[in-house]
């Protein structure tokens, strides 16, 4: 636009364009950008077919079951939260206390529970499979708990919820002695102490 | 003496030349010894030592004619026996079989020993024994005679109750090794490991957990009793060195921390009472003040000492890796520990005050290092060796390694005998985990308990 006033004005008043620019009949265009508004209507063109309806059905059948569990849940023994958990367990790999991506995924879905029932407690509960001697293995179960416990608290889970505790391989959750029973069992397991 | 005279080259040898060891083999022995010492007339074997049943005798001042009372039969049938198994379990006399004995007519007193029979059967000593019953219990006595001499080699008289007839005969094998060969007999040691032979559950959990309590037995697993009954998790006991205490780890608390029983007095200490983290696997320092320990308490598995009461707790590691698994060394000077500092559990070993750390092994995993008495300078552990693990021994002097069992079931937690001759360890080779001993060479395998799973076995010092 200035280039085009400056060319027009020529160069010896320079100056005066630029006083002209600031009042100068030409200013109005400036003005046009503002019908951003239209793009908008290009828009119009697909609300033919606008099934939002489809959405708020969606979203009612939702709604039920989550209240219903939350009840379910709120009401429960904690003996009877803890043998159906909301919060399921994260999983290893031989010798490590690295988080999965599938064991994140599972903490993630963790740390939603624990934010909705922002009152609980939880220890959590390092276990290793039988592999290891047992005495390393109570020191590899402690590693793996805190490393659970570290990325709950990167999500926003205060601290002070979450205890952790080794228990390496002293407690299986499967007694087979081959790699199906020993990858159930190299696990940071969750049990709520309080509600 | 042939041990003794090896024992010390053995040690001379580390701290000073090795060239010295000769001349001190053929320094000449005490006149003493060499006169009650029993020897094969066979160049290079043991002598062969036979231990027929004691004589039961009636009480004193019964007429001679008396029958003595079952009892006092039982507790000589029982003290022959033991004693057979006790001088058998050292392998320094050549124990002749007991059923070849019924040819020997049976000693009605102690001095009308048939020598010339116990010659036939090749014996080179006899001990004879007689028990006696008196107001207050016993008089066992009993005497080594030199089959070939018939001179007495050791005789000696106990007295006591009659309730425990196998501590007799423990006693007098002890007493017989450290007099013939000058060997610390280690019949009247104990062992500690826990177990979940009681099938009880853990309370407050939706699990089914069963728990572990702390046992303690004989060394060749006699007198199974048992320590603890918080029907909880009770791991990893160790033995003080005067063998009147037992530290453990128990999770009685919830998170895990050390316990000291004092199983004679009945009481309970808590050196890492509201002690933050995990507080694990309590080995005591040979004088018995300090107790090394590993602990996350400062957010990751480190090892520290601490007074047997908690006080002065230092931190001896200082490492982002897993340290665990402490293990004096017999002078108390050195440490030895498992650190996956490397990448995978390897044994290390550093000075007492945390200083000088070096890597001793280098196996794809090893864990749970255990010092063995002098004189043998190693330090046994748990290496993987295949699906489970096996028991290794390595040689500190010389940095040798030698493996002492073979891919039967998994082989853990070892521990040695007082006297560094023995070993005794977690095998699921018999099915479930249960506790064995082995001798220093990988012979004379037995199994010491056989109900429910026991775990983590610890020989008193």
């Amino acid at each position: 636009m200035r280039s085009r006033v400056m060319s027009g004005a020529g160069t010896v008043l320079v100056l005066l364009a630029v006083v002209a620019a600031g009042c100068g009949d030409k200013k109005p265009p400036v003005a046009r950008p503002l019908p951003p508004p239209p793009p908008p209507p290009p828009s119009a063109a697909t609300t033919t077919r606008p099934p939002s309806p489809p959405q708020p059905v969606a979203e009612p059948t939702v709604v039920p079951p989550e209240p219903i569990r939350d009840t379910a849940i709120a009401s429960a023994s904690l003996d009877e939260l803890n043998r159906s958990s909301p919060l399921k367990p994260a999983f290893f790999e031989y010798d490590s206390s690295e988080l999965t991506s599938e064991a994140q995924q599972v903490l993630n879905g963790n740390a939603g529970v624990l934010k909705k029932f922002a009152s609980w407690t939880v220890t959590i509960e390092g276990h290793c499979d039988e592999r290891g001697t047992a005495e390393y293995n109570l020191a590899l179960g402690e590693r793996r708990a805190v490393t659970t416990r570290a990325y709950l608290i990167s999500l926003g889970i205060a601290a002070d919820r979450l205890r952790t505790v080794s228990y390496g391989k002293e407690f299986p959750f499967e007694p087979g002695h081959e790699e199906s029973a020993y990858s159930k069992n190299r696990r940071a397991h969750f049990v709520v102490t309080a509600k | 003496m042939a041990g003794a005279a090896l024992a010390l080259s053995g040690l001379a040898a580390q701290q000073q030349q090795p060239a010295q060891a000769p001349p001190q083999q053929q320094q000449p022995q005490q006149p003493t010894e060499i006169s009650t010492t029993i020897s094969s007339d066979q160049a290079g074997l043991p002598p062969r030592f036979a231990v027929p049943d004691f004589i039961a005798l009636p009480g004193e001042g019964a007429a001679s004619s008396a029958k003595p009372d079952a009892e006092v039969a039982d507790a000589a049938r029982t003290i022959g026996r033991v004693l057979w198994d006790d001088l058998n379990f050292e392998r320094e006399f050549a124990l002749i079989p007991r059923d070849v004995y019924s040819t020997v007519p049976a000693a009605k007193s102690v001095a009308d020993v048939p020598f010339d029979r116990w010659r036939e059967l090749n014996a080179d000593g006899v001990i004879v024994g007689a028990v006696h019953k008196t107001a207050a219990g016993v008089r066992v006595e009993v005497r080594l005679f030199n089959v070939r001499s018939q001179q007495m080699a050791f005789g000696r008289e106990y007295t006591g109750s009659i309730a425990n007839a196998r501590l007799y005969a423990h006693t007098i094998s002890d007493d017989i090794h450290q007099q013939q060969r000058a060997l610390r007999g280690i019949a009247r040691t104990k062992l500690t490991f826990n177990s979940d032979r009681d099938g009880e559950r853990l309370a407050g959990t939706v699990e089914n957990r069963g728990v572990k309590e702390i046992y303690i037995a004989d060394y060749d697993g006699e007198n199974q009793r048992r320590v603890t009954t918080q029907r909880s998790l009770n791991i990893t006991s160790t033995w003080s060195p005067d063998a009147r205490s037992i530290a453990y780890t128990s999770y009685r608390r919830g998170p895990p921390q050390i316990f000291v029983s004092n199983i004679y007095q009945g009481t309970l200490e808590e050196p890492t009472k509201n002690g933050a983290g995990q507080n694990w696997l309590p080995a005591w320092s040979p004088d018995g003040t300090k107790l090394a320990f590993a602990s996350t308490r400062d957010g990751n598995s480190e090892i520290y000492v601490m007074d047997r009461d908690g006080s002065n707790l230092r931190r001896l590691t200082n490492n982002p890796a897993i340290d665990v698994s402490p293990t004096w060394s017999p002078s108390g000077t050195q440490i030895a520990f498992n650190s996956d500092r490397t990448g995978t559990p390897q044994i290390w070993v550093m000075g007492a005050d945390g200083l000088q750390q070096r890597q001793l092994t280098h196996e794809p995993y090893a864990d749970r290092p255990t010092w063995s008495a002098a004189p043998f300078n190693e330090i046994a552990y748990t290496a993987r060796t295949g699906p489970g693990n096996d028991l290794k021994i390595l040689e500190l002097a010389t940095g040798a390694v030698r493996q002492l069992t073979f891919g039967e079931g998994s082989n853990e937690s070892p521990t040695f005998a007082p006297n560094g001759r023995h070993l005794a360890f977690m095998s699921t080779r018999a099915g479930k985990a249960q506790v064995f001993t082995i001798a220093r060479d990988g012979k004379d395998l037995r199994q010491v308990t056989k109900t429910g799973n026991n775990y983590q076995p610890d020989w008193s010092k």
